[in-house]
């Protein structure tokens, strides 16, 4: 993986020879240097910096870092580190729900001692949101286990659900617990986010490496602080070219795993950079960082910049340091997308990397549609929606569900005008199209959960979903079939009562 | 607790003609399947495995210490590619707390029962059981992936399974698999191992000698040694070996 690069100015970005790689797809220009003859490292110049860059992070740079490599280095107290190595690292904040919180309790209380304390209360965030509104006793239980802990440790940030009949009237429950991190301000670019929940990458999305982890590292970490990382490699994607207006940062993700495939990313840092990272809101950045896992990537990152900041400024007050790649930064390979020539996609029954077109699919007869969770889930994941609700001006086909990621998320949907409505909310463009009234936020049926979860399938059904797994039984039912897809699609997909192509309402 | 993972028939003619472990005076000992040779320390709650003796104490009257594991012994599942943790422990069972010793038992009741039945006719824990008959699962690539669930490769250990040999693994479940001391994550070079081998076939995995023998079709395969991972695996965890080498205090004083 080591090895030398070259500096290549902007239009030569192609192999070391000096030519491009066919690929199957003629509408994509991906740049795949996989081959035996394309094994050493391409390096591309990253575009130059914004001035407004704190000075800490630039000035002479002996040894080379890609941006994982830099905040992992800080976390680690080293002046430099390389891919391999493991390192103890300090950890900025530690996250966990109620699906792992009480394994991770018990292991830290076993391996502690009962009357062992938690590194820092203030560092721990405890955030309910997977097995919530449901009458499963041991769910109800697993959620008591977390609040009887954060009373005794004294926990700051527990986003506490009591009465599970009217989530409003529990003014600390946010919900999904990736997108409550974001909006309580707990994601800072530089920092180490780790948390027992696979799509903790999503918070990569504010330039800090985010990753999941299991019970019983996250028990180490809430006694010591600590945890040894290896540090990983990074893989580049680097992606130009305007945003069509169908296209949302679903199908970029969808994009890529299909290209790399589910294990192409495995024991991988992954950045997005290029011009049209740089367009994205903060919710795309997340969508697009949250299924890295899916690619095996270990964290996603995108730069932070005035996006970042301007979010940041009424959710934190805590100091942070954004870390950016050096511009001689070895990456092990570069991948590149002219974004303009992308159509929208779906990833079929029943692996995220199976993708194909979403107009190619346009003869699967589908039964519902869902969407929600911290994929897509979030305010503008359902302004999207809306947006194809509100072109068509028609009622949906088949039942279609919808999971606000959090009690923002929700509010957003009942208080929010959706631009070119006239003033309509999200909320009143669902009811108008027939979708299913917003249901209290949570991570719902995503993962399928207890029996008696909302919009959990439980027959063997076809589903458009803007969640992120479909694997066999994720929903529910093993025989399920769940296309994945952006909330375009998924919209599309309900007014037709087939797969669509967002086209035939946006265009 | 060895003769619980008993399978249905183990002959002493599919025996390997060599030794598995150099220390053994008669590899005819080898009646007992998943041969957990070391006497484990229990040092904490009763949620981990009970105490095994050695097989060996018998033959080798002059073995002072115990000996660590060096070989698994017994039938084997048969999974394909991309395995992922909802197949392993469906997201339904989620509300099971590993760390409870009766729901941790629970859990091994449930390990793979989220494997679609056509694909998989055979299940991995049969009706009834609440530990398995198969004592080693052999995979393709990418191995566990999907969730960071520990309740994953903490199902595959209590039901008495604890070792995969795949062609690759995904981080996570990698990670959890060592950080639990659950599982044996072994590694096989040869692409397409699961393509040969049967569920049910008889299988040993040498540790130290780093191969897979299936005495059923009569092939050897060779396998990538644990490395690091194995020591770890071998104390019961990361916090077991870190208190054993030192690394942090014992159980019940507060973090260094």
């Amino acid at each position: 993986m080591e090895a030398s690069h070259i500096q290549a100015t902007g239009s030569a970005l192609f192999g070391k020879k000096g030519r491009s790689i066919p690929c199957s797809s003629p509408s994509i220009v991906a740049h795949r240097c996989r081959n035996q003859s394309f094994s050493k490292i391409l390096a591309v110049m990253a575009p130059s910096r914004s001035p407004q860059r704190p000075t800490s992070t630039t000035g002479s740079v002996k040894h080379a870092m890609t941006m994982t490599e830099k905040i992992l280095a800080r976390a680690s107290e080293k002046t430099k580190l390389e891919p391999g190595e493991n390192i103890w690292v300090n950890v900025d904040v530690l996250m966990t729900h109620d699906v792992c919180g009480p394994g991770t309790i018990g292991i830290f209380k076993r391996e502690f001692g009962e009357n062992a304390k938690v590194w820092d209360r203030e560092k721990i965030v405890i955030i309910p949101d997977h097995y919530i509104f449901t009458r499963d006793e041991r769910a109800n239980r697993n959620v008591d286990i977390l609040r009887d802990f954060c009373l005794e440790q004294n926990i700051k940030y527990f986003y506490d659900i009591k009465d599970l009949g009217n989530f409003k009237a529990n003014p600390d429950y946010k919900g999904v617990c990736h997108v409550a991190l974001a909006q309580e301000g707990h994601c800072r670019p530089g920092e180490v986010l780790l948390g027992t929940d696979s799509h903790t990458c999503n918070a990569g999305a504010f330039g800090q490496f985010a990753s999941g982890i299991g019970n019983t590292d996250a028990g180490f970490v809430m006694g010591t602080g600590k945890l040894l990382l290896k540090v990983p490699p990074t893989l580049r994607f680097i992606m130009d070219g305007e945003m069509p207006s169908f296209l949302l940062a679903k199908d970029l993700i969808l994009q890529i795993i299909g290209e790399i495939s589910v294990a192409g990313a495995t024991y991988k840092s992954m950045e997005f950079v290029g011009s049209t990272v740089e367009s994205l809101s903060m919710e795309e950045r997340m969508t697009l960082c949250n299924m890295v896992v899916e690619a095996g990537g270990k964290n996603g990152v995108v730069p932070a910049d005035e996006t970042t900041f301007n979010y940041l400024e009424d959710k934190t007050s805590v100091e942070y340091q954004p870390m950016y790649s050096d511009e001689n930064a070895r990456f092990v390979h570069d991948y590149k997308f002219d974004v303009s020539k992308l159509e929208p996609l779906v990833a079929k029954p029943h692996s995220p990397d199976n993708r194909a077109l979403a107009r190619e699919c346009r003869d699967v007869k589908i039964d519902r549609v869902y969407i929600g969770s911290c994929t897509g889930g979030k305010t503008e994941d359902f302004m999207a929606a809306a947006k194809i609700f509100l072109a068509s001006g028609n009622k949906v086909k088949v039942p279609t569900f919808l999971v606000p990621a959090t009690q923002k998320v929700w509010m957003d949907l009942y208080g929010l005008p959706v631009p070119g409505s006239g003033g309509k909310t999200c909320s009143q463009i669902f009811e108008n199209a027939g979708c299913d009234t917003p249901t209290s936020p949570s991570c719902g049926a995503c993962l399928g959960g207890p029996r008696d979860t909302y919009a959990r399938m439980n027959e063997p059904q076809v589903c458009v979903s803007t969640t992120n797994r479909n694997f066999p039984g994720r929903m529910g039912h093993k025989e399920g079939q769940i296309y994945l897809a952006s909330p375009y699609t998924a919209a599309a997909s309900a007014l037709t009562g087939f797969v669509t192509d967002p086209r035939e309402f946006l265009q | 607790m060895a003769t619980a993972w008993a399978p249905k028939a183990v002959l002493p003619s599919h025996l390997p003609k060599t030794p598995i472990s150099p220390r053994r005076q008669s590899s005819s000992k080898l009646l007992i399947p998943t041969c957990h040779i070391h006497l484990k320390t229990l040092n904490r709650s009763t949620s981990r495995r009970p105490l095994l003796t050695p097989l060996a104490a018998a033959a080798d009257a002059d073995l002072a210490s115990p000996e660590p594991i060096t070989a698994f012994h017994g039938l084997c599942y048969v999974l394909g590619n991309n395995i992922d943790t909802d197949q392993i422990i469906p997201a339904e069972h989620l509300t099971l707390v590993p760390s409870k010793p009766d729901e941790y038992r629970k859990l091994g009741s449930l390990a793979l029962v989220g494997l679609p039945a056509d694909s998989y006719p055979v299940p991995f824990v049969d009706p009834g059981e609440t530990t398995t008959r198969f004592s080693v699962i052999i995979g393709g690539d990418n191995f566990g992936c999907g969730s960071s669930r520990e309740h994953a490769p903490v199902a595959i250990g209590a039901s008495g399974a604890r070792v995969v040999v795949a062609e690759s693994y995904a981080r996570i479940f990698f990670r959890n698999c060592v950080a639990t001391g659950e599982v044996y994550p072994l590694e096989t070079e040869e692409i397409g191992m699961w393509k040969e081998c049967t569920t049910g076939d008889i299988v040993t995995v040498d540790l130290p000698g780093n191969r897979l023998i299936n005495h059923t079709k009569g092939k050897e395969y060779k396998l990538k040694p644990i490395g690091d991972a194995g020591p770890v695996i071998e104390a019961g965890g990361i916090f077991a070996y870190a208190r054993k080498t030192g690394m942090i205090a014992s159980t019940g004083a507060t973090a260094p």
